[in-house]
């Protein structure tokens, strides 16, 4: 009887198991080699894309790609503006985005009650992850870049902050004059003796004119329309004088109106809805790696919450709470969608100077590069590539340098 | 002077206590200023759903005052640029998205999980060094690189092997299945990490006794661990899914600007991202009907993906508790 129970069990095992060891050994050796090869997969996915596009892309690689702005000669055009665009909008993101997401997680797993609502915002963060990246752009583009129309057109926008208002003349040498100007739309009465400016000009090296950002003050001298009215800086024939030809925000860097249209701001603020969820979520885990004993060794201190959070939690948090904050504002560099969505022009000519300025950014312009025909473009934007990795690899470097150097064991 | 120093501690006690009581008090009132701007930024996010869903069905409501929601969601033609008489059936922009998605999904849903089983199961510790980096480094490159990457050099290929297999010339300079192989390789890792989370999860008692029983790894991975970890799975391949239905600059560069109804991965397709692209790179007015009907698109795919996300988290949640 005992003799048979292993007989028996053999032939349990056997019952639901029909293959022979041996057929099962060469299936688990058949399955290695068949994984090996399906993993092999990624790694060569990963080393023909880095291939093909350092290929295409390497000889385009030189310092005037970097100074150089668009410019509808392939030959001639580089990545200055999207560069400094792409810096602008990321700087924008992490100033408003990492101080909110931090919070929030801070508050949901250190404050919240257990209860439905916070069960909800829970749910709701989640679910905002998965929201694609173009809806956000919809998003900014209301929100942000058009205020859903309550400050009137982009253009003309009703609510102006910080900046100095000017009507612009023609004098009599056909160069633009400056006189400051109350309202948008009214013109300033001009008489003789009031103060406008002209703007310098240098000569480049090539011997083209360069229009610099200096104005000098110059006194206005209003003649009678007249066939032969004198030539000279500062005379406004009095037809001229009646109505600016337009009217120009002089803009420092704090300079904001509303509707934000389509600037830096809006840009900004619309990449930092794209990665607040990001963060929470990453700061969420961070927090929640701190081991509780940290914290109720500080509440039995006699330290309250926000001083156990402040002192304690968060300090223990702080490497994982960058790293993951690091990947968020990487994500954000990359993306396209949203940017494209606010309607940014593709053809910038200039870096941003404040935070109302127009701009682009580096994948809006490897888009731009790659969605045309021309061989040209696309080796430009292979190039474009290879700069937006460099940087999403520093970013990288960063991160793993700081979960080596700050992190250490907590328990 | 032997009370002096009992009158000492005595001071001591009540000066410990003054300054004790004094800084709860005012301890108290920032924790409360505090509490509450933590609770503001966690409302934050509240409010930006609450955004989307309003603009959104604001958007989508006044194009419906111009297009019958039956139209919309039963048409078969999508043509609001074209023609003299603008259609706008939804249903080629959400079989474009499907059928990039589908070849997304058996691209990367079968090799995801392979993967995942070979990095938790298999792998030694010497590969998964550097398996873990590449896949990584394929989750955060940009989207638009694997746009170029499936135009230039996936699609290419693809039609390179179609001639040589078929001896015709099935591929266009855009096709659905460049567009879908590109997406798939950017999901692979989204699917590869939590799948392998999952499969960690799976308690080491189960493998151990698997074992016990004479199973080979092959047996205890597909019959043990991959059936125990099955709802992490399910859960990682339905957020992979979200992804690839959102994903839009690959498809507004690969796929193509066609709106068709096909299931042939060779044809072009529209995606509904690829379609609001077109919109919003400024082809229409921004007045008009079509610019409006990007609107009601985004609020279709924006419903889409929340069921997704909603569905997969489900999932999640319940897998959860059986192991907890």
């Amino acid at each position: 009887m005992n003799d048979e129970t292993p007989q028996n069990l053999a032939m349990l095992v056997d019952r639901g198991e029909p293959r022979s060891q041996s057929r099962r050994r060469a299936f688990d050796r058949g399955f290695l080699v068949t994984c090996l090869a399906i993993t092999a997969i990624a790694v060569l996915a990963l080393g023909v894309l880095l291939g093909s596009i350092l290929i295409e892309g390497l000889p385009g690689l030189r310092w005037s790609f970097f100074t150089e702005y668009a410019s509808r000669d392939a030959s001639k055009a580089g990545i200055r503006a999207p560069l400094w665009g792409s810096i602008w909008v990321a700087s924008i993101c992490a100033i408003v985005a990492l101080p909110i997401g931090i919070a929030t997680a801070v508050w949901l797993e250190e404050f919240a009650p257990k209860n439905r609502i916070t069960a909800f915002i829970r749910l709701n963060i989640s679910n905002l992850a998965g929201v694609p990246s173009i809806v956000y752009g919809i998003l900014g583009l209301t929100l942000f870049v058009r205020m859903f129309g309550l400050f009137g057109p982009i253009q003309a926008p009703e609510l102006e902050i910080g900046g100095r208002l000017y009507a612009i003349y023609y004098d009599t040498m056909q160069e633009p004059i400056r006189v400051p100007a109350e309202e948008r739309g009214v013109a300033p009465v001009l008489k003789t003796g009031d103060v406008g400016f002209v703007q310098e000009i240098e000569e480049g090296a090539d011997g083209e004119l360069i229009f610099t950002d200096r104005w000098t003050p110059v006194t206005l001298t209003i003649v009678p329309e007249d066939e032969d009215a004198p030539e000279g800086y500062g005379i406004i024939e009095a037809w001229q004088a009646e109505e600016p030809a337009d009217f120009e925000t002089e803009r420092p860097w704090y300079y904001i109106q509303f509707p934000l249209g389509q600037s830096v701001l809006a840009g900004g603020l619309t990449l930092m809805l794209v990665v607040l969820p990001i963060v929470i979520i990453s700061s969420q885990e961070a927090l929640r790696a701190v081991p509780g004993s940290l914290r109720t060794g500080s509440l039995a201190m006699g330290a309250t919450k926000w001083q156990t959070t402040r002192k304690v939690t968060l300090p223990a948090a702080v490497p994982m709470i960058m790293t993951g904050s690091i990947l968020a504002m990487s994500r954000a560099i990359g993306e396209a969608a949203p940017i494209l969505v606010l309607g940014v022009a593709l053809f910038i000519t200039d870096t941003p100077s404040s935070l109302m300025d127009s701009f682009t950014v580096l994948p809006m312009q490897i888009y731009n590069w790659t969605s045309r025909w021309q061989e040209d473009f696309r080796a430009l934007a292979a190039t474009g590539i290879i700069v937006l990795l460099m940087v999403l690899l520093a970013f990288n470097a960063v991160a793993v340098l700081i979960r080596q150097k700050l992190q250490r064991p907590l328990s | 002077m032997t009370a002096a120093p009992h009158d000492a501690a005595g001071e001591l006690f009540e000066l410990a206590n003054r300054g004790r009581s004094r800084s709860r008090h005012v301890r108290d009132g920032g924790e409360a200023v505090v509490k509450v701007v933590l609770a503001g930024c966690a409302g934050f996010s509240v409010l930006i759903t609450a955004l989307i869903i309003g603009i959104l069905a604001y958007e989508a409501v006044r194009f419906f005052m111009d297009v019958s929601v039956v139209e919309f969601l039963t048409g078969t033609e999508w043509s609001p640029l074209l023609g003299e008489e603008k259609r706008f059936g939804v249903w080629p922009l959400v079989a474009g998205t499907l059928l990039v998605t589908l070849v997304a999904a058996i691209f990367a849903l079968p090799t995801g999980l392979v993967t995942a089983v070979f990095l938790s199961e298999y792998a030694p510790s010497w590969l998964r060094a550097i398996l873990k980096p590449v896949l990584e480094i394929l989750a955060g490159i940009p989207t638009v690189v694997y746009g170029f990457f499936a135009l230039l050099i996936i699609n290419p290929s693809l039609q390179w092997i179609a001639k040589v297999v078929t001896g015709e010339e099935l591929f266009g300079a855009y096709s659905a299945g460049a567009a879908g192989i590109a997406v798939g390789i950017m999901i692979l890792p989204i699917v590869t990490s939590l799948s392998e989370d999952a499969l960690r999860s799976v308690p080491r008692g189960l493998r151990d006794g698997a074992y016990a029983l004479g199973s080979t790894r092959f047996d205890t991975s597909v019959r043990v661990v991959i059936p125990g970890a099955l709802g992490g799975i399910m859960a990682s391949y339905l957020l992979a899914i979200t992804r690839a239905i959102g994903e839009t600059m690959i498809v507004a560069l690969a796929a193509g600007g066609l709106a068709q109804l096909t299931v042939l991965p060779w044809r072009q397709v529209q995606t509904m991202t690829a379609y609001m692209v077109q919109i919003f790179l400024g082809d229409a007015p921004a007045t008009g009907v079509e610019f409006k009907s990007s609107f009601a698109v985004a609020a279709l795919l924006f419903l889409m993906t929340l069921l997704l996300t909603l569905a997969g988290y489900r999932i999640l949640a319940r897998f959860r508790e059986e192991y907890e």
